[in-house]
Parts: structure tokens; C-alpha cells; sequence
């Protein structure tokens, strides 16, 4: 069998944007503070894959005031979660191919 | 890349996806202890009421029975919000996750809508006089808490929840066993669900 590669996406190669899509996949929504708690990344590390995923439309940002601090919270597309499912499945026949 | 890493990767992906939605600081052996306190309350409050003893007769005269019920349970509420906070607090700092966060708060608003409406319905059975019915009803409705607040926690929450529910039922059909009821619900039960969660999940 010829391995396809068609489902495996390059946005996510890179291990932090793995990881935040991840964190947005099992959740409705999350933000910056406690994506950076969870993720134990800095601020600018962060940030960049951010924005990255929202250029490939993975993830949507929503600003607002809470408390007079701005308060930034991420959102997953369908698109997002669509290319992420596929990533998965992508992985998994990695690991079957290579079972044979 | 390799097989091993693949399994890792998924492995790690799996974990994120869990630990950014469930709350899991929640210690058992907080869980054991509050079912102790719960169990050493009923046992006291069972004593009060059915002791022949002077001193006890002279305490039922000053204090009506239900005020001393109120008094202990009040204790014994915030004995245990104490002990489950701290001994949560201690498990999150082990992990290096905070206490108030995403899945904390997700998880007390979920729990605090069946928790409130019991404890203003438990109030107003009290003003009109039904004592019987408040131990029932007071399990039924912590039970409902939990089921609802266990999709952010540990799975077995939700079967301890069911189970208060249960008894609570059973404690509203059968007024006159209440606070036995209570003892297995608030204690054994806690107890129970505490020792598997420490042995599943700490030990």
C-alpha cells in the first residue's frame, strides 16, 4: 500500500500549534493566559503560532474587556477542527503502515 | 518519524485534550475525609437525639433538636469545603497547575445551579415545617450537582452523584430513616468514592 500523505498537514508539525489545537479541539473556547499556563510556552512563542492558525482560519480570536484588562479568547473553526481530525487520522495510519 | 514517537505524540495530544477540559485537582483523600466528618456528624446527631442522659436532656431543652442538626451540619459544610479546598490546592501545586482556572471555574458553575436551588428549596421546607423532607431532598439535589458537574472532573463523580440521588429518593419515601440515609450518603459513600479515586488516580 502507498503511504498517503494527502490527511497529514504541515501547519502542525510544528509541536506547539499541535498542542493549542488541541487544547481548542476539546473545548468550546480558552484564552491567552490559561492556553500559556497550560501549554507552559512564553508570551511570544505563543503568540506567533497563534497567528498563524488564525492566517490558515483554524481558529478565530475574540477580544474583550474583562475587568478593564484585555481578555483574548480563541476559537476553532470547522475548518480548523476538520484539519485537525484529519491530522490524527494521518498519524494513525503512520502507525499502521508501519505495522505491516 | 518513528513508531514510538507517533504513539507518544497521539499519547501527549490525548492527555492535553483531557487535562484543558477536566478539573482533576480534586483530591480522594479529601474525599475520605469529608465522608468521616459526614459519618462522626450523623453518629453524633443520631446520639443527641436518642440519649437519656442528663446533660444531653438539658442540651435539647436549651437548643431545640433542629437547631442542633443546623448547627452540625453547618459545621460539618464548612469543615469539608475547607479540607477539599486545601488538600485540592496542595495536589494542583504538585502538578504546577493553578486552582482557578478554566476547568475550576467551568466546574463550579456547573455545580453551584443544583447546589443553590436545593439549599433555597431546603429553606423554604424549613419555614413551612416539613423537617422530614429536607435530609431527602438536600441528597437528591447534591447528587443532581454532581452529575452535572462531572463531565469537567473525574468520570466516577457522575456515579457517585446517581447513587446520592438514590438514597435520597429512598430517604423521601422513608422520612423516619433520613439521617441514616445521610450517614450513607454524605459519609460511606464519600469514603467509598474517595478510596478509588486515591487508588485509581494518586497512589
Amino acid at each position: 500500500m502507498k503511504l498517503d500523505l494527502s490527511l497529514y498537514d504541515k501547519v502542525f508539525e510544528n509541536r506547539v500549534r499541535l498542542q493549542i489545537m488541541s487544547v481548542l479541539a476539546a473545548n468550546e473556547e480558552y484564552d491567552f493566559n490559561s492556553l500559556k499556563e497550560l501549554l507552559d510556552v512564553t508570551d511570544g512563542n505563543l503568540a506567533s503560532n497563534l497567528k498563524t492558525l488564525e492566517k490558515e482560519e483554524y481558529i478565530v480570536v475574540e477580544k474583550s474587556f474583562v475587568d478593564r484588562k484585555p481578555n483574548t479568547r480563541y476559537k476553532r473553526t470547522p475548518k480548523g477542527l476538520k484539519a485537525f481530525e484529519n491530522h490524527l487520522i494521518a498519524l494513525e495510519n503512520l502507525i499502521k503502515q508501519q505495522y505491516k | 518519524m518513528e513508531q514510538k514517537d507517533l504513539f507518544k505524540e497521539l499519547g501527549q495530544i490525548r492527555s492535553l485534550m483531557e487535562k484543558s477540559s477536566k478539573f482533576v485537582s480534586i483530591s480522594g483523600l479529601s474525599g475520605v475525609l469529608i465522608g468521616f466528618y459526614a459519618l462522626l456528624g450523623t453518629l453524633l446527631g443520631y446520639y443527641i437525639s436518642t440519649s437519656h442522659e442528663t446533660s444531653m436532656n438539658r442540651l435539647r431543652d436549651n437548643l431545640t433538636l433542629l437547631n442542633i442538626f443546623l448547627i452540625l451540619a453547618i459545621v460539618i459544610l464548612v469543615l469539608s469545603l475547607l479540607t477539599g479546598w486545601l488538600m485540592a490546592r496542595r495536589k494542583a501545586k504538585k502538578s504546577r497547575q493553578s486552582i482557578w482556572n478554566i476547568t475550576s471555574k467551568s466546574l463550579l458553575f456547573a455545580v453551584s445551579i443544583p447546589l443553590v436551588t436545593g439549599g433555597v428549596l431546603a429553606l423554604i421546607l424549613l419555614s413551612q415545617g416539613y423537617y422530614h423532607l429536607i435530609a431527602g431532598m438536600l441528597l437528591v439535589f447534591y447528587g443532581l450537582a454532581l452529575t452535572a458537574g462531572s463531565i469537567y472532573t473525574f468520570s466516577e463523580v457522575r456515579w457517585l452523584g446517581i447513587l446520592e440521588i438514590c438514597l435520597g429518593v429512598l430517604a423521601l419515601c422513608l422520612p423516619d430513616h433520613g439521617l441514616m440515609l445521610w450517614g450513607l450518603g454524605f459519609g460511606v459513600l464519600h469514603i467509598i468514592y474517595g478510596f478509588i479515586v486515591y487508588k485509581k488516580y494518586e497512589s
